[in-house]
């Protein structure tokens, strides 16, 4: 009896409450912990996203000044022959631009130190917007018209806030000189940020204001394209024959461990393959968006079979049992059921695998796409970059207009990134069928 | 005409041979298809895969063997002092004459014959030499005159001999395309032909995956050997100096110690590590123990997006953001920080891996049998004690699975130490300084000018090796692992 009461009381008792209490207060302590690794992730995830938003989105408006710039017969075709492509090409823009931009700050063309001053203020890709105007309409010559030019990367910087006026002028980038110009062209409307489609379609350079992302953009979509054309096909074809026709055995196993490791390798390494193999072996060019979609092609191989092969194992033996039933052979089964049946679940793995392909970088740089492509490539086989690769460059590089432009190219990239994988969620649940 | 355009071309003719077999077929049972074996479509692949795929299979092997193949032909026309030296001696002097032969055909037939002169001393050597500067060909010396024989015979061989292959390529395929048609009758058993290749090519497709991890282990084990000629491959795996100098051909003239490398390798996944495992861990725990279905639909895609993130966008974000924030916040309290740190680096590869240890652990943790959570809660066992106690240690296995892909995944990154980690090698335990990586080694190996015969861009290879090793083994006994302890629930 005794025995009982004291048992009962250990249970019951302030000892035991306490015990209790402290059991409960791990227990809430535990939970806590699971909590806040969650928020730990949310908020870096916040962070890492306005960090790049807040330093990119000025990337996406840039800096220009109208001025009348009068394209005179004298500076870009003296000869007077309008065939004189040379004449045209290599004549001076820059001191057309120049010129105008004297004249609308009103200042003196004769004083050295101003003019040089004044100089700084338009951007180096002067000369080649001008160019490209008079070499689209050459009829323009002669005539005076209101261009809107780039500013320079400092004027630029000035005006997004990023150099800051109250730092004394012989330390500043911008001296009080530029700045009373600067204010004094955006009081008028002369000088505002517009939208930067420089960034979309301008190739390599070394000024801030003039390198964009449209040789990226051509490389990642041929690398991307290649891909598309080699990874889907054999990835498909080989994920049917390991789910359709491989005995299982230790072939079928070798396979199987072998994509799961490939899976698994580091993305450098595939870099050195290709470099081994598809440059120095085969002698495919350096740089090119086709040994990069090659390299890609391998690296996605493994997502692309591993996601086929699970949709593949979705469709439900009945219909295959169906199939076979009413004669069709295993390869009429393959084509006519199986895999318009799986294919929701194909297309939802291959972008998947194409999203994976187009944030990758390392192994571009194994194969020489970090390169100063200026032109467009035409072909898979000419020089390029990729969007990835780009980002990379910039982020290398000194100059501060070059780090709002990193950040600018990540959020491009990201932005492809989510439409293509909101697709691939909109796919899943639009096809995804329960059996 | 290009091998793209040959294949074209091969491709046109299988389609149109498909149609071709179609109609033959419906012509050879007079209309009457249900006396056919095969339905016509059958019929119609089995002459557009006669036609075609031998013909596109040569066609795959001469663009393969090709360029060995000639080189192989031109080697023989150098000198024999060449040709017993060294690997790296060849590969120098092959590199000369592939200059020399791709300068050949700009060359207009009259400087073409100073070049031929020159070739048999006719003329001095140097006269070609001026030939071929002007069409931008530009010899450091007077090249010998082998290598004019042996760049006159690559260039030369490579044309006849591609054009020879592909008048064999249309040969076979209007072989295969006759052989075909006239084998075409109402008893063949085309579909079961053509099914039988098309299972040979899913299989091939198959051994693609293969036929990868194959070249990976060649090509770079290859280089590897290549830069053992170079550096002993005791002093890479046991040097501690890591200062590989500038590219000089044929000398090994720095130190390649690895042992610098792997340690940074390694420090700088152990901090990613100590960030991933318990945030990864306790929200696998969470999601999977804890969250209702609405916090599990909101946190678990939150995590995804973490894997999703390309790798350069954190080396970007750690480059220009958290590292100076690292660095401003350990000022503050009195610590120099570098702001390439091993702590900058580790971090942010930590926050990337989080979702690898997490999804992982998550799958494992809802393995573990109810039956075990109900035995322990009906001894009065809270959820937490639960989970400590006997959730945890039955999913352990699992999880040390998750832990090793996830390191394997920090050993093998490279853009977020690329852009965020140091340069210079250090052997430190300090995690306020910088490291450097072994993938950020192979990059800053391979990236510029390539000499490919120098130790200092080989030793990229032989780093390569080693990284992939230590990832696969990681691989290997982690999937070993997580699959031994799946069957012991099963």
């Amino acid at each position: 009896m005794t025995d009982q009461t004291a048992s009962l009381a250990s249970f019951t008792g302030e000892e035991a409450q306490k015990k209790l209490r402290k059991r409960h207060r791990a227990e809430r302590r535990f939970r806590a912990y699971g909590v806040a690794a969650i928020l730990f992730a949310l908020a870096f995830l916040v962070f890492l996203f306005t960090s790049i938003f807040s330093q990119g989105w000025s990337a996406f408006l840039q800096t220009s000044i109208k001025l009348p710039v009068e394209f005179s017969q004298d500076v870009i075709n003296p000869s007077g022959n309008p065939d004189a492509e040379d004449e045209i090409f290599r004549a001076n823009y820059v001191k057309l631009a120049r010129a105008a931009l004297y004249k609308q700050l009103g200042i003196d063309a004769e004083d050295r130190k101003v003019r040089r001053d004044a100089n700084k203020l338009l951007s180096r890709g002067v000369d080649v917007q001008l160019r490209d105007m008079v070499l689209r309409d050459p009829s323009i010559i002669g005539k005076t018209e209101d261009v809107w030019l780039l500013a320079s990367d400092d004027a630029d910087a000035l005006l997004k806030g990023s150099i800051d006026r109250k730092t004394p002028s012989d330390r500043r980038a911008v001296n009080d000189q530029q700045v009373a110009w600067i204010d004094q062209l955006v009081d008028k409307g002369d000088m505002e940020k517009r939208f930067n489609t420089g960034l979309f379609v301008n190739g390599a350079s070394s000024n801030p204001e003039t390198a964009g992302l449209g040789v990226a953009l051509i490389g990642s979509f041929f690398m991307m394209l290649t891909v598309v054309l080699l990874a889907v096909p054999l990835g498909v074809c080989a994920a049917l024959y390991l789910e359709e026709y491989a005995p299982k055995g230790k072939i079928s196993d070798t396979i199987e461990v072998n994509i799961n490791n490939l899976a698994a390798v580091p993305s450098i390494v595939f870099g050195l393959l290709g470099l081994a193999v598809f440059i120095n072996f085969f002698g495919l060019p350096r740089s090119a968006s086709l040994v990069g979609g090659l390299v890609l092609t391998l690296m996605t191989l493994p997502t692309i079979i591993i996601t086929t092969r699970a949709a593949i194992r979705a469709v439900p033996p009945s219909i295959r049992e169906a199939a076979l039933g009413v004669g069709a052979s295993k390869m009429q089964l393959i084509g006519h059921h199986v895999l318009p049946l799986s294919l929701p679940g194909i297309l939802t793995g291959t972008i998947i695998g194409l999203v994976q392909a187009l944030g990758e970088t390392a192994p571009l740089l194994m194969i020489g796409m970090v390169a100063f492509v200026v032109e467009y490539p035409t072909t898979p086989l000419d020089p390029a970059t990729g969007l990835p690769v780009q980002i990379y460059m910039w982020a290398s590089s000194a100059e501060r207009g070059f780090v709002e432009r990193t950040a600018g190219a990540t959020m491009v990239l990201l932005a492809f990134l989510i439409v293509m994988n909101s697709l691939a969620v909109y796919l899943r649940n639009k096809f995804e069928r329960k059996w | 005409m290009s091998s793209l355009t040959i294949l074209a071309i091969l491709i046109g003719a299988g389609v149109l041979a498909y149609f071709i077999g179609r109609m033959r077929s419906i012509q050879t049972c007079g209309g009457q298809q249900q006396n056919l074996h095969s339905r016509p479509s059958y019929h119609g692949y089995y002459l557009a895969i006669l036609t075609a795929l031998p013909a596109i299979i040569l066609l795959a092997v001469w663009g393969i063997a090709e360029r060995p193949l000639t080189r192989y032909v031109a080697m023989q026309e150098l000198p024999a002092k060449v040709l017993q030296g060294s690997d790296a001696e060849k590969a120098l002097t092959m590199s000369v004459v592939d200059t020399i032969a791709e300068g050949l055909p700009q060359l207009s037939p009259e400087e073409y014959e100073v070049l031929r002169k020159a070739r048999y001393g006719f003329v001095t050597t140097s006269d070609a030499r001026d030939v071929l500067a002007r069409h931008g060909v530009v010899l450091g010396s007077d090249p010998d005159r082998s290598l004019l024989a042996a760049a006159d015979e690559l260039a030369s061989r490579a044309e006849p001999a591609g054009s020879r292959c592909r008048s064999a390529c249309f040969a076979l395929a209007a072989l295969g395309f006759v052989w075909g048609y006239s084998r075409i009758r109402p008893e063949l058993r085309a579909r079961n032909i053509v099914e039988r290749v098309m299972r040979g090519g899913l299989f091939l497709a198959s051994t693609v995956a293969v036929l990868t991890t194959v070249g990976i282990v060649l090509s770079v084990l290859f280089e590897t050997i290549h830069f053992f000629q170079f550096v002993s491959p005791f002093d890479f795996l046991f040097g501690t100096v890591w200062d590989p100098r500038f590219a000089t051909v044929g000398k090994a003239e720095g130190q390649f110690g690895l042992l610098p490398l792997l340690w940074g390798t390694l420090f700088i996944s152990a901090v990613a590590l100590l960030v991933a495992v318990p945030v990864g861990l306790f929200a696998a725990i969470y999601m999977s123990e804890y969250a209702g279905s609405k916090v599990r639909a909101f946190a678990k895609p939150v995590l995804e997006i973490l894997a999703g993130i390309p790798t350069i966008v954190y080396g970007f974000f750690a480059l220009s953001v958290f590292g100076p924030l690292l660095r401003d916040l350990g000022f503050n309290i009195g610590l120099e920080i570098s702001a390439s740190s091993v702590l900058t680096a580790g971090i942010v590869m930590g926050v990337m891996i989080i979702p690898f240890v997490s999804s992982l652990s998550d799958d494992i943790i809802n393995a573990v049998p109810q039956s075990l959570r109900e035995g322990s809660y009906g001894l009065g066992a809270t959820q937490s004690e639960t989970i400590k106690k006997v959730i945890l240690p039955a999913a352990l296995p699992g999880i040390v699975g998750a832990v090793l892909l996830a390191a394997s995944r920090a050993i093998g990154e490279t853009m977020i130490v690329v852009l965020a980690a140091g340069i210079a090698a250090n052997l430190t335990l300090n995690p306020l300084e910088p490291v450097t990586t072994i993938t950020v080694k192979i990059v800053s190996q391979l990236t510029g000018d390539l000499e490919f015969n120098s130790p200092q861009t080989l030793v990229a290879f032989a780093l390569g090796l080693t990284l992939f090793i230590i990832t696969l083994a990681l691989n290997v006994y982690a999937l070993y692992i997580v699959r031994k302890y799946r069957e012991q629930y099963e």
